[in-house]
């Protein structure tokens, strides 16, 4: 090799194994493969073990792949952000093109394999949910109104029904209360990010709701939000994938969810700049157990049913 | 002739081709997996009435 090829090779960082990974942004993906495998595994029908492990491995790949081409597409405000500066394109070790090249190879890898491992019906229903996520929200809703939170969450809380549907090629009541309770948590668990995540959002012109119509304004959404999501919470525990241990636990986690809502609600921005945003960040905090507590006692009484207990 | 030493632009990307291979051989280990798993809930192929007269 040449000495003149060498020093262009020299110049910029490589990419190493790990930001391929990065791209596929592993910790949005493990909330996915923890709520897809929860749909499959709490569906009526029995699958081979080795097909659910493929099958929640290519969700996953998808779900990765759809967050490669976010990357590709919000490398532009990723540079901006203190958050995502270090994400693998404005590091400058991933070219943008190839992180497009990468997501749509695994895109399309992931949902044929998908189709082959389970069904077409779960398939299609994974590339639906990469199209949501890569064009409706990335592309269209995200920089273009505050609501982009609301519309775009359903790409997150599609796992559970592809999960779901990969068990019976189908949809149920219960997959859609699944996709409710995923959806309706995402505006609060955001919004509370935003409150303490306020400048960022600013400085890259994502029009959060934080940005455009004022901080109280999103404690009120806030509020509402967690009052709307209760309802889908307590009505998947009477559904055939409920029970007391379900129930119990929904009534525990949407009475402090709620309590929290309404302790933000109460404060003004005097108040979290005082304690730098303790409830909010404690607010943010619990949200992610809710949801994991949600689907870990369904989880619960799908494994108590095999023991001839759990459900009504 | 002596073999060259490796430059260092190779040895920069060890770890990602060995990650690359590894992801391959564990693909086509789920191919195989797949289909030992397909296969087998398909049962054995009875040949029909037709088939067994011919």
């Amino acid at each position: 090799m040449s000495d003149a090829t060498t020093s262009v090779f020299d110049q910029s960082p490589e990419a190493g194994f790990g930001d391929y990974v990065a791209l596929l942004k592993p910790r949005v993906m493990s909330l996915v493969v923890f709520t897809a495998l929860v749909g499959l595994l709490v569906a009526p029908v029995a699958v081979h073990p080795f097909v659910v492990f493929c099958s929640v491995l290519f969700i996953a790949i998808g779900g990765g792949a759809s967050g490669a081409l976010n990357m590709w597409w919000d490398a532009d405000i990723d540079a901006v952000m203190k958050r995502t500066q270090g994400r693998p394109i404005p590091a400058g070790k991933v070219s943008p093109s190839e992180a497009l090249g990468f997501g749509l190879a695994l895109s399309g890898l992931s949902v044929v394999m998908l189709g082959l491992a389970a069904n077409w019906f779960a398939a299609g229903f994974l590339a639906f949910t990469i199209f949501f996520y890569a064009v409706v929200y990335t592309m269209w809703l995200k920089r273009s109104t505050p609501q982009n939170i609301v519309i775009g969450g359903a790409a997150g809380a599609f796992p559970p029904m592809i999960g779901w549907a990969v068990a019976t090629g189908g949809i149920g009541i219960e997959s859609i209360l699944m996709f409710m309770l995923i959806f309706m948590w995402t505006p609060p668990h955001f919004w509370a990010l935003a409150l303490f995540m306020k400048s960022d959002y600013k400085d890259a012109g994502v029009p959060m709701l934080t940005v455009t119509h004022g901080r109280k304004v999103t404690r009120n959404h806030i509020l509402v939000y967690t009052l709307l999501l209760a309802p889908f919470a307590l009505a998947l525990g009477v559904t055939s994938i409920g029970g007391p241990v379900y129930m119990t636990a929904a009534v525990i986690l949407n009475v402090l969810f709620v309590k929290g809502a309404i302790g933000l609600w109460r404060r003004d921005e005097a108040m979290a700049e005082a304690d730098k945003y303790r409830a909010e960040k404690k607010f943010f905090g619990f949200s992610l157990v809710y949801l994991f507590a949600h689907f870990t006692a369904l989880l619960a009484e799908a494994g108590l049913k095999s023991f001839g207990m759990g459900g009504w | 002739m002596a073999f060259k030493e490796d430059h260092e632009l190779h040895k920069r990307r060890l770890g990602r081709n060995i990650g690359l291979g590894g992801v391959l051989v564990a693909f086509v280990a789920l191919v195989f997996g797949l289909t030992i798993v397909k296969v087998s809930e398909m049962g054995p192929i009875v040949p029909s009435q037709e088939e067994v007269s011919e």
